[in-house]
């Protein structure tokens, strides 16, 4: 039962990542975008993000609720340690889910556009930034449970080089995904012309920030590349993705819409498994005593059950019902 | 400000501004259903630009209140992460099932909210209707977890540690029921009174008459129901919390001492050095009647509890007179709407009518939030009743309090945002007469 319940959490994180990441993404690119094609580009963000945008959010809501229920020694120990970048990531989810409700449905469309717009795009930077951080800062080993100095316990782990910089990875594919999710949904010939160019600039910075990564992993002394490079599998994914993306660039608004997205959601899900993969089973590298693992830190098996069963049987319902969304509407509407 | 208190008030916080949505995000689907039902049997387009104006609300609040929500998923480890170490997975099978309900109220509210013309008039009617069921079932599953923060189930403590865990044992623990029910009914009560009121002052301003009546009708007979009923549930609470926290039940009612056919105390000033209630109403016995149902019965007082853990009667006391003042406001103005049906008066044309409900609008949300603060602060010094102090959850970071004021900032400009944005909207619903139904399409 709690591989069950691994695999859920595994799936909804990736879906979040995904999901969510191009929802981010596409308040991202908006701050790259000149203002005189803001609003078109809006137009065609609002068309695609539109009706599953809430759905999206759920996958974090679930992931967290699977990590307090099954896994809560994972769960408090980020919370204690790493309080200030969640709480930043926080505003910023506040700040973002606000303001795309604020602008889509003020009466008026005024000034008051220019405010929600100034939040929304900052904080799509904000909250993927400080999502990637979190990530990086619990595998990066700063997480010291016997630390006594608030430097030590609350700051270290997380303010330092390599969290830094797989926050920015995280901010680059979000952009990327984005990018490549909207290309085909853009009506007009220039939007899709400047869409395009985002993706090209969102996939060098991936590039970018992913060498940024081993570079201060390098610095910081994590040991991330040897191992990397020791583990075939890991270092073969990494491979995969990387042509992935080169394919992409040359593939990408030529014509199949469908290719292009799998293309997209295939990176950004390798990426993940090669460091899934390298991790596995820890989850919290910690600077002394015992890592946190998927297994030491394991609910007791009555709550790991049911907590597996909750979510099968939700499953049963959700995924039927969200496939009937996205299918229905890619459909033409029926009367106009 | 220090830690302690700084966490407890900004959980407080977020708590108190999350139930607002959340109670609106439970009943405002079934207004909103309600009137697409009627639309679709009488193809009367008020219904349906009534329907579309209620669902921009649904809309708002729904974001609004999964925003506060996932906030509320992660404050819980930031500030007690104790609490959640051990509560987490016993008290879980709630929230996980949450998820399942909130997912579903995410997937037909993208149904229902871009589905116009897309479905069969039916289908798309009765995923609106499930916006609702699963707000609701989400909303019971919530107050399932509370529950067992006051009535801790499901597990065997032994020498400081949670042994047996039983997840359904714990779910299903004696506080439930009555709490959900209460809960439901006053989502019922809240929300109707507060749509109601909004629209009985348009009304007063004489705008768009046809289209606010019919909110106000609907609003307020599912409110006005509610409403009647609700102090029968809350007797029930009551009976319950004088079996199963007596602690409570004493703070609520400033009861300092033991004794057999105690009074009940309206209003008054607990005296909490001297252990003693002025200036207060007393009704002999009735304490002892509505705790056991028996005018000579004895109710526990706190002198039967350690100083240390008693609750802060007068927060307690006041929040309890409040609620239930309240309460007996909203079921008078209740009898008087069913009066005015009867007698099949048209008083929605009186202004001292109209007057009355628009200034009850924030009462029911008033009241909730006073429930909550009873429930919740009578609980203190407990986070798990009886199991855990609160003073040993909180997280062990310091300076919290800068967490508190942060969070207090954005939440009043939340609020004055969304008030704000209410305005707007309706005025806009004022200020257009009719919209037909395939022009307005396009939201
Ligand atoms: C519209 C709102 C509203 C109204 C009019 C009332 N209540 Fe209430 N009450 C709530 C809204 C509420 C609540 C916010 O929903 C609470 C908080 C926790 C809960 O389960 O319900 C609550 C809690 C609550 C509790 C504590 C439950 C517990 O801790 O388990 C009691 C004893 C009562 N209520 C009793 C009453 C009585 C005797 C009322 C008589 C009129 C009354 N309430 C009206
Ligand atoms: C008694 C108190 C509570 C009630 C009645 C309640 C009820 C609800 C309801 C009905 C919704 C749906 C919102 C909408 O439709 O607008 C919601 C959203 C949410 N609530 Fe609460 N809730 C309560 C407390 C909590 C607590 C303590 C948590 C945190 C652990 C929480 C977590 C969430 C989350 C994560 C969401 C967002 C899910 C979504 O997007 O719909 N709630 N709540
Ligand atoms: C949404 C309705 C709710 C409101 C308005 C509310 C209100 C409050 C208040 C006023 C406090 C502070 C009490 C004090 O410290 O004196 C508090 C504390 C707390 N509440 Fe609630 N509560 C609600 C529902 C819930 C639910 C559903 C849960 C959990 C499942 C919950 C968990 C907590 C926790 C963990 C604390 C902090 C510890 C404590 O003070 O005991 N609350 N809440």
């Amino acid at each position: 039962m709690l591989y069950v319940v691994i695999i859920f959490l595994c799936l909804s994180i990736l879906l979040y990542v995904i999901l969510g990441g191009a929802d981010f993404g596409a308040g991202i690119l908006e701050i790259v975008t000149p203002s005189s094609m803001r609003d078109k580009f809006r137009d065609t963000t609002y068309k695609t993000i539109g009706p599953i945008w809430e759905a999206n959010h759920m996958w974090l809501i679930i992931s967290i609720v699977i990590l307090f229920v099954g896994f809560p020694s994972i769960y408090t120990m980020l919370s204690v340690h790493l309080h200030i970048p969640l709480a930043l990531m926080l505003i910023g989810i506040i700040g973002r889910g606000t303001a795309f409700v604020f602008r889509h449905y003020d009466a008026y469309q005024d000034e008051m556009q220019k405010v929600y717009n100034l939040i929304f795009t900052y904080s799509s930077f904000i909250t993927p930034l400080f999502l990637g951080l979190t990530f990086g800062a619990a595998v990066g080993g700063e997480i010291d449970p016997e630390a006594n100095s608030f430097l030590g316990a609350y700051i270290q782990p997380w303010l330092n080089l390599f969290s830094i910089a797989v926050g920015l990875f995280t901010v680059a594919i979000c952009g990327f995904l984005a990018a490549v999710f909207l290309v085909g949904e853009a009506r007009k010939e220039e939007v899709q012309r400047l869409i395009i160019r985002k993706a090209k600039l969102f996939m060098v910075l991936t590039f970018v920030a992913g060498g940024l990564v081993f570079f201060a992993s390098i610095i910081d002394e994590v040991p991330l590349v040897d191992l990397i490079l020791t583990e075939w599998f890991t270092v073969g994914v990494l491979f995969l993705a990387t042509a992935a993306m080169i394919l992409l660039w040359f593939k990408l608004g030529r014509g199949d819409r469908k290719l292009d997205r799998f293309l997209g959601g295939f990176v950004v899900s390798a990426i993940l498994l090669a460091f899934g993969y390298h991790y596995y089973p820890d989850i919290i590298i910690v600077k002394s005593g015992e890592n946190l693992s998927l297994f030491n830190s394991a609910a007791p098996e009555k709550a790991i059950s049911s907590l597996a069963w909750a979510l099968m049987i939700g499953s049963l319902f959700i995924l039927p019902a969200l496939y009937y969304l996205l299918y229905s509407f890619q459909k033409p509407k029926l009367v106009e | 400000m220090d830690d302690l208190f700084a966490a407890r008030s900004q959980m407080a916080l977020s708590l108190g501004f999350h139930i607002i949505f959340a109670c609106i995000g439970m009943v405002m689907p079934f207004f909103m259903a309600t009137s697409h039902y009627k639309y679709l049997k009488t193809k009367d387009t008020v219904y349906m630009d009534l329907t579309k104006a209620w669902s921009k609300g649904v809309a708002i609040f729904f974001a609004t209140g999964a925003v506060s929500g996932t906030m509320l998923s992660f404050e819980l480890g930031l500030l007690w992460p104790e609490f959640m170490l051990h509560a987490g997975p016993i008290f879980g099978m709630p929230f996980s099932l949450e998820g399942t309900a909130f997912f579903i109220e995410a997937i037909a509210l993208g149904f229902f909210l871009y589905g116009w013309g897309r479905f069969n008039p039916w289908f798309h009617w009765f995923t609106g209707v499930i916006v609702g069921l699963s707000g609701l079932a989400s909303g019971i599953l919530v107050v399932a977890a509370n529950g067992w923060m006051n009535s801790p189930s499901g597990f065997d403590y032994v020498n400081g540690e949670f042994l047996n865990i039983d997840p359904i044992a714990a779910m299903f623990n004696e506080a439930w029921f009555t709490q959900a029910l209460h809960m439901t009914l006053a989502a019922f009560v809240a929300t109707g009174f507060a749509v109601a009121g909004i629209h009985a002052y348009l009304l007063m301003k004489g705008e768009n008459k046809a289209f606010h009546q019919k909110a106000f009708t609907i609003a307020l007979i599912f409110g006005a129901v509610a409403a009647v009923l609700q102090p029968i549930s809350g007797d029930i609470s009551a009976k319950d919390i004088a079996v199963r926290q007596p602690a409570k039940l004493a703070a609520m009612e400033a009861h300092y001492h033991t004794e057999e056919a105690a009074d009940l105390i309206i209003g008054g000033i607990p005296d909490e050095e001297a252990k003693e209630v002025n200036y207060a109403i007393k009704i002999p016995g009735a304490l002892s009647f509505l705790a056991h149902g028996d005018f000579d019965a004895e109710v526990i007082g706190l002198d039967q509890f350690p100083e240390e853990h008693h609750p802060p009667v007068t927060v307690t006391h006041f929040a309890f007179q409040i609620m239930v003042g309240l309460g007996m406001i909203l079921v008078g103005l209740s009898l008087l709407y069913f009066f005015s049906l009867w007698k099949k008066k048209n008083w929605l044309a009186q202004p001292w009518f109209l007057w009355l409900f628009a200034l009850a609008t924030p009462l029911g949300f008033i009241a909730v939030e006073a429930g909550w603060t009873v429930t919740e602060v009578g609980r203190q010094p407990w986070i798990i009743y009886e199991i855990m102090l609160t003073k040993d959850a909180v997280t062990p970071m310091p300076g919290i309090s800068y967490s508190f004021y942060i969070f207090t900032a954005i939440y009043l400009s939340l609020t004055a945002i969304v008030g704000f944005l209410l305005v707007r909207q309706i005025k806009a619903v004022s200020q257009k007469p009719t919209l037909t139904p395939s022009t307005s399409s396009d939201s």
